[in-house]
């Protein structure tokens, strides 16, 4: 008889997870970014950042840019559930194409007087973060890169009198001459 | 007054909402009053074309539109008022979300100058229905309304069908605006379900099918809903490749139950022949189902050594819970038909003998069968005699939910697709009183019967009384066992058989019920009388509560015990208490 190997030989496959940018194109209409991250919450899926702006207002077109993380087959399932809501035009998955430049804006506050104000502003130079207010005793400072960057600057101006921080998450965009 | 006055397109939002309705060939609608739709209600009340039935409950208006929708194809239209009225629609539309059901929902709503300010009867239908319509709209301007109306239509009916909510603030009800016919620019661009197949895929398919020395077709609900040429497709196929087909609780009826290749349904209460023939396929070509876990069991251990074909209209639904090699998207008569071309052009008739004669060795454990008794009418025996006393008729058949809808499945034999209406997705007691409801003002010269259990039936009983106003002759088949049947078998199976609230303490008398609501009870409780009374309930052209009293403890065999593959079925032969404690010993986490 031809008889399968029995269930319990088997180990169960756990994929490791991946991270992905997602860029979805959808139309501009109140309730779009609440079915986005409904669809997120419902089934369980992470979101690590999420951007949205609209790009095209002649059109009314929005772009969302989302950065998730999940096994291949969770990551396929998501483009799915995007692709196939009444609003969505697009997804493309910008990780997968691996011809996209992703950037994130950040601005930090950091409060210090004497070595730590000018460490602070000696590493926002090699860093390239713009000053954007400052006080006698503190910066803002403005830091454009990928989202890794933005944790290092983050990390080292921690001892130095970090107050608070804001984050755009991230915006992705391919490279090359052709659009989404 | 302006010349605006006498162009035929100028009309209240309340006036565009029946006018778009007859527009899409509805004829009938369900739904109950409210502030919030009382100026549409105004406009129902002033036609003839549209018929309105009132129910006791929004969710019976749900349901109702439901058993409308599926055993016509047409989508189920329900009307209903703001707050409470939307909130009792959220389970009937989570249910046809689940089983892609076409519905189409006007939900009243306070003004707009009041949204969000907690006013009398206001709730966030578009937020609350959000996750349990595949699309829905909040209409602010009256001028917009046509155009909704109409992509709601469309949205309700294409690609994979599902439940939509258009939810119509009053004044925008009131307010005077354009209407226009529907036209294809009412849809959004976005919106484009691929309805026709890949043709390599469709090769690929074919070469498979040609070659497999094992191939079994499991189908589903998609056969059903893609329409009757579907179905017709499926029956070809099975025809022209010999290959044995099973399919969901779904897509009952889609291939003929007495056909010759018929194995029965598959899954957790599934035959023993068609889950075995799940396991030990070489090719498996699953047409409009997804692979739900009441059909795979464990899926690390789900038909391993199978190459997996999978056609399904909606894209999501490929690769989410099992890993196919080819998958077609595309609607299921289209690439079907396909399908069918190819084989017959390029492939012959498959040899299968050698499966055919593994799969009749599966089929002689005799999976359905059951201890007879002379004394107690037993469950699968009820449904048996029921469904022997309905040959030859036009019957379509509802169920609730539980033990009764399993051994339905298992007993009741469908020959045609569209005439088993259940709730499978999302397993909703209450569905099939509602449901039959619906059935049967779609064929009011059918026989139309709900086979319900006696816990689930009441959960929308009231609404014998709608069958009562519109002499909707429904018959309510309830397999009594005063227990809440499969509830009870977990507990059995899974929980040291502590019953835990799962009897019925205080059950009403259902004949007396039956006085009461103005309709017919009748009642057996010995299996000598229940052809007799089968027959009187099949004779009345009224409304009937069959109190039809079973074995209090029977359960529900065959069973793949949750966490367990497809090969460690228990036979209803085998299940004694040291089995079936050894069978669940580790299940008892999942659902």
């Amino acid at each position: 008889m031809n008889q399968p190997a029995s269930a319990y030989f088997m180990e169960e496959q756990k994929a490791p997870n991946e991270s992905h940018t997602l860029s979805v194109l959808v139309q501009n209409e109140p309730g779009v970014l609440a079915r986005v991250i409904g669809l997120f919450s419902g089934r369980g899926y992470n979101i690590e950042s999420l951007t949205v702006s609209e790009t095209e207002s002649q059109k009314h077109l929005s772009r969302i840019t989302i950065v998730t993380t999940g096994t291949p087959m969770v990551i396929e399932q998501i483009k799915h559930q995007l692709d196939r809501m009444v609003p969505v035009y697009r997804v493309v998955d910008m990780t997968l194409t691996g011809r996209s430049v992703e950037r994130e804006l950040g601005m930090l506050k950091v409060r210090g007087t004497g070595e730590h104000r000018i460490e602070a502003l000696r590493l926002a130079e090699a860093f390239r973060a713009r000053v954007i207010d400052a006080t006698t005793e503190s910066f803002v400072f403005e830091i454009t890169g990928n989202s890794s960057k933005i944790n290092q600057f983050i990390d080292l101006m921690r001892p130095l009198g970090l107050v608070e921080v804001s984050r755009t998450g991230v915006a992705a965009i391919g490279r090359g001459a052709e659009g989404m | 007054m302006s010349d605006k006055s006498h162009d035929p397109n100028q009309m209240t939002g309340a006036a565009m909402i029946v006018r778009a309705l007859i527009d899409h060939g509805v004829q009938h609608l369900f739904g109950y009053p409210g502030g919030a739709v009382l100026p549409i209600y105004d406009e129902i009340f002033q036609q003839s074309e549209v018929e309105h039935i009132l129910v006791r409950h929004e969710q019976g208006a749900g349901h109702a539109a439901e058993g409308y929708a599926r055993s016509t194809g047409k989508p189920g239209i329900v009307l209903v008022t703001s707050g409470p009225g939307a909130t009792n629609m959220v389970t009937p539309l989570t249910d046809a979300l689940m089983d892609s059901i076409p519905l189409v929902c006007i939900t009243g709503q306070v003004p707009t100058h009041l949204i969000g300010n907690d006013a009398f009867q206001e709730c966030d239908t578009v937020g609350i229905t959000r996750p349990c319509t595949k699309h829905n709209w909040l209409v602010r301007n009256v001028n917009d309304l046509a155009k909704v109306l109409h992509e709601a239509f469309y949205v309700a009916t294409t690609g994979r069908p599902g439940p939509v909510v258009v939810d119509v603030p009053k004044d925008v009800q009131f307010a005077t605006g354009t209407y226009h016919p529907p036209r294809k620019s009412d849809v959004h661009i976005s919106y484009a379900p691929r309805v026709k197949g890949d043709a390599m895929a469709v090769r690929k398919a074919v070469a498979l099918l040609a070659g497999a020395k094992r191939p079994v077709i499991y189908s589903g609900g998609g056969v059903i809903n893609s329409g009757p040429e579907a179905a017709k497709l499926l029956r070809e196929l099975v025809d022209v490749t010999g290959v044995p087909i099973t399919s969901t609780l779904m897509g009952l009826g889609a291939y003929p139950a007495s056909g010759k290749n018929w194995l029965g349904m598959l899954g957790m209460h599934g035959t023993y022949e068609a889950n075995m023939a799940m396991h030990d396929c070489d090719v498996m070509l699953c047409v409009g189902a997804r692979f739900d876990d009441r059909i795979t069991g464990r899926t690390d251990a789900f038909s391993p050594g199978s190459k997996k074909i999978h056609i399904d209209i909606d894209p999501s639904s490929i690769n989410k819970n099992i890993r196919v090699d080819v998958p077609i998207i595309g609607d299921a008569g289209n690439v079907l038909g396909d399908l069918l071309q190819v084989f017959k052009a390029e492939a012959g008739k498959p040899d299968l003998r050698a499966w055919w004669a593994e799969i009749a060795k599966w089929r002689a454990r005799n999976s359905l069968s059951y201890k007879k008794n002379n004394d107690v009418i037993l469950p699968q025996f009820a449904i048996q005699r029921l469904f022997q006393a309905t040959r030859g008729r036009d019957v379509y058949i509802t169920t609730e939910v539980g033990q009764h809808q399993m051994w339905a499945a298992q007993f009741f034999g469908f020959e045609e697709p569209h005439r088993w209406m259940t709730s499978g997705g999302l397993g909703t007691m209450g569905y099939g009183l509602p449901a039959a409801l619906g059935v049967q003002v779609a064929h009011p010269d059918s026989l139309v019967i709900d086979i319900a259990g006696d816990a689930s039936v009441q959960m929308t009983i009231q609404e014998m009384s709608t069958a009562v106003q519109y002499e909707l002759p429904i018959k309510i088949f309830i397999l009594n066992n005063q227990y809440m049947g499969m509830v009870r078998q977990w507990q059995q199976l899974l929980h040291g058989n502590r019953l835990s609230h799962s009897y019925s303490e205080a059950l009403p008398d259902f004949v007396k019920l039956a006085d009461a609501y103005g309709c017919v009870g009748l009642q057996a409780t010995k299996p000598a009388d229940l052809d007799g009374a089968i027959e009187e309930m099949i004779k009345i052209k009224r409304p009937v509560l069959f109190d039809c009293r079973v074995a209090a403890l029977e359960n529900c065999f065959p069973m793949i015990p949750s966490g367990k593959a497809h090969n460690e079925m228990l036979l209803p032969a085998e299940a004694n208490d040291e089995a079936t404690a050894e069978a669940f010993a580790s299940g008892k986490a999942l659902v």
